[in-house]
């Protein structure tokens, strides 16, 4: 099978570039640097220092046997992202672009952001190569996320509020979109998820497939043999991207991704792209996207900020019409109910967003059989987002 | 010979210089917006860019988002956009592009789209996020049914890229003055004779242009007044105001501007 998008960054009908002529060059400048930075072995070589001594890689692979005996039935192996620093899996890619940017001579970095993983991501990643950087966040989720706009404003980032739309994470890649064409010269836009125009989706990916060859390395090690499935939550869809990586040629390894179904699919108050969207082009590519008959992007509605869009990573539309993951959906409720097994359980705070892929693994663990193993990433922990679920308890308390 | 064609040989012919207006088709309403782009046309614009609203406009400027958010507000959609541009081309000779980003235009499918504008007499199809790359899909239907694909080129694309990319354009050439959305800056993009610098960059630029293309050279963004149309309208066959006219025509005073921007490009 084959994982690598054409030369204009297609994954079978999905992907490309579709953006204004004025960002053409810099994306293809992009890409050239890219491509000659992944051939470098001296960029590997500083890329894996760095995740090895800054963000605390390799991060563990971790049996959760009380989960494991709740859920009655497979094994539960959670990869650990959580313990990264910055709490999540997004400062794999946030390193790796920025050494880029680096090597590319641009001073100045700029994310959008949704549940805030991102942005901090990126304002660390500046801070540790003296670079300046501004964020683009949704108003709504400046709100959701207070402790993560407070992070990023004291490792000196700049966050703009962004009041359009539904003011969450479409409309601030948006913002970042309109930001970047008036200073592509001296700035390097770092798209956190699998989205974006090529090269973006293929270079995130890359960035987070070490996830996916810890975890191979680590599975062998402690089973001796390969998982049955593997099961993250999808966004944009870079966690699982990365873990999927490792194992898409392994056809025996069940891929499972988990979209947010927020109040429920026929609500039509959701994040499942795939699930209950239609092919569309936003963002630079074409992939499945919320949207109405006249091809308006509609909002995306999830508990959780980080899953919150309407679109979803080029590769993930194409990895579904081949049916090489299976793509679900997980209700707001289906995951706070997962937060709080693996809370008390394991003692784990976990991301709303990774508590989705907990969720699934629930519905799952029985089916499979005790004989089996399935490996959940647990993409993040859950601090930035306990506000947030202290509000929604309180809410659903009154109904 | 396309309508847009024949404007720029007539214009040329008589030594003159063309105005390109842009409207957000649906703002604030169909009905309202109809009698804006009437008044337009009745005003003095030699070509018409008729904006398809979309919901995420990643190039454009505040203006233009407001007025597409007000537009999608009020239900417009492509087929009534449709319906309306043949409402116009029945009372006008005036060619007319249809502005849109490409979800709206994808959505709707290539071949009825380009079967159904050019049945409502659109003259050709400006896409702004869908560049060279990604347009042989569009391309195809486009020239089944006689429309113009008018290429965008940015301060940042290189000569050769722009001769590469005009090597299969039509009509005219669209040139983005500045790095950024669309919409009027705090700075002037085009400041009159006190600030050089920058008109001789644009002077420069479009002159690089001309060793790239025979096409006609259209300038936009930025552009929001009689001077600043005089200074672009010196160097290019045509200036392009978009934000400026969305602006005016919520303030009543569409048709006023119309005029002094037309005196000013037909003036140099």
């Amino acid at each position: 099978m084959k994982h690598e998008p054409d030369t204009r960054g297609h994954f079978g009908p999905y992907g490309g570039r579709y953006v204004a002529e004025t960002l053409m060059p810099a994306l293809i400048e992009l890409e050239q640097a890219y491509r000659k930075a992944v051939k470098d072995p001296a960029f590997h070589k500083l890329f894996n220092a760095i995740l090895r001594d800054y963000v605390g890689r390799p991060s563990p692979l971790y049996l959760a046997e009380r989960l494991t005996k709740a859920y009655g039935g497979a094994r539960l192996y959670l990869k650990r992202e959580d313990l990264n620093h910055t709490g999540a899996h997004k400062i794999n890619n946030t390193i790796g672009q920025a050494l880029l940017a680096r090597r590319m001579g641009k001073t100045r970095l700029m994310a959008e952001t949704g549940a805030g993983q991102h942005g901090v991501a990126t304002a660390t990643a500046a801070a540790l190569f003296g670079m300046e950087c501004e964020v683009f966040m949704g108003a709504e989720d400046i709100r959701r996320q207070a402790p993560n706009v407070q992070r990023m404003q004291f490792l000196g980032a700049t966050v703009h509020p962004v009041h359009s739309g539904t003011a969450t994470l479409k409309d601030a890649m948006s913002e970042a979109m309109r930001a970047w064409v008036a200073r592509v010269d001296d700035t390097f836009y770092v798209i956190g998820s699998v989205a974006g125009p090529h090269p973006y989706p293929s270079m995130v990916r890359t960035f987070q497939s070490v996830i996916g060859t810890e975890t191979r390395a680590q599975i062998l090690e402690k089973t001796g043999r390969l998982p049955d499935m593997i099961i993250a939550c999808v966004g944009g869809g870079s966690n699982a991207a990365g873990i999927f990586s490792a194992f898409l040629d392994d056809s025996k390894v069940r891929l499972v991704g988990v979209e947010a179904a927020g109040f429920g699919i026929r609500t039509g108050k959701h994040a499942a792209s795939i699930g209950a969207g239609r092919i569309g082009i936003l963002h630079g590519s074409k992939s499945y996207l919320l949207q109405d008959d006249d091809g308006q992007v509609q909002n995306a509605h999830s508990i959780s900020a980080g899953l919150d869009y309407p679109g979803v990573g080029p590769q993930h539309a194409h990895w579904a019409d081949t049916a090489r993951v299976e793509y679900c959906s997980i209700t707001d409720t289906e995951a706070l109910r997962a937060f709080d097994d693996l809370t008390r359980l394991e003692g784990i705070l976990p991301a709303l967003e990774s508590s989705h892929a907990l969720a699934e693994a629930k519905k799952r663990a029985h089916k499979l059989g005790a004989r089996a193993t399935i490996v959940i990433n647990l993409s993040g922990r859950g601090d930035k987002d306990l506000d947030n679920i202290v509000s929604y308890k309180q809410k659903h308390r009154k109904h | 010979m396309n309508r847009i064609t024949q404007t720029f040989q007539t214009l040329r012919m008589q030594g003159r210089k063309a105005l390109i207006g842009y409207l957000t088709a649906g703002d604030p309403d169909l009905k309202t917006s109809e009698r804006n782009i009437r008044l337009a046309l009745a005003n003095g614009l030699d070509i018409l860019e008729l904006g398809v609203p979309f919901s995420d406009p990643t190039a454009d400027g505040p203006v233009i988002q407001a007025a597409g958010q007000r537009a999608l507000a009020s239900g417009a959609n492509l087929k009534q956009i449709l319906a309306m541009a043949a409402r116009l081309r029945r009372s006008f000779k005036t060619p007319m592009i249809l502005f849109s980003y490409a979800n709206p235009l994808f959505r709707y499918g290539y071949n009825a789209l380009c079967r159904d504008a050019a049945r409502a007499g659109i003259d050709g199809l400006l896409v702004v996020d869908l560049p060279y790359e990604e347009s042989a899909e569009l391309r195809t239907p486009m020239k089944r049914h006689g429309l113009l694909f008018i290429q965008l080129i940015a301060p940042t694309t290189s000569p050769e890229r722009a001769r590469r990319l005009l090597a299969e354009a039509d009509g005219f050439v669209y040139y983005i003055l500045v790095k950024g959305v669309t919409g009027l800056r705090k700075r002037r993009v085009l400041p009159p004779q006190a600030d050089p610098p920058m008109a001789e960059n644009t002077k420069k630029n479009i002159d690089r242009l001309r060793t790239c293309t025979d096409l006609p050279i259209a300038a936009g963004f930025g552009i929001g007044d009689g001077a600043q149309a005089r200074e672009a309208a010196r160097h290019a066959d045509a200036v392009v105001v978009g934000s400026a006219l969305v602006e005016a025509a919520r303030k009543g005073r569409l048709a006023e501007l119309v005029r002094e921007l037309a005196a000013a490009v037909h003036g140099v």
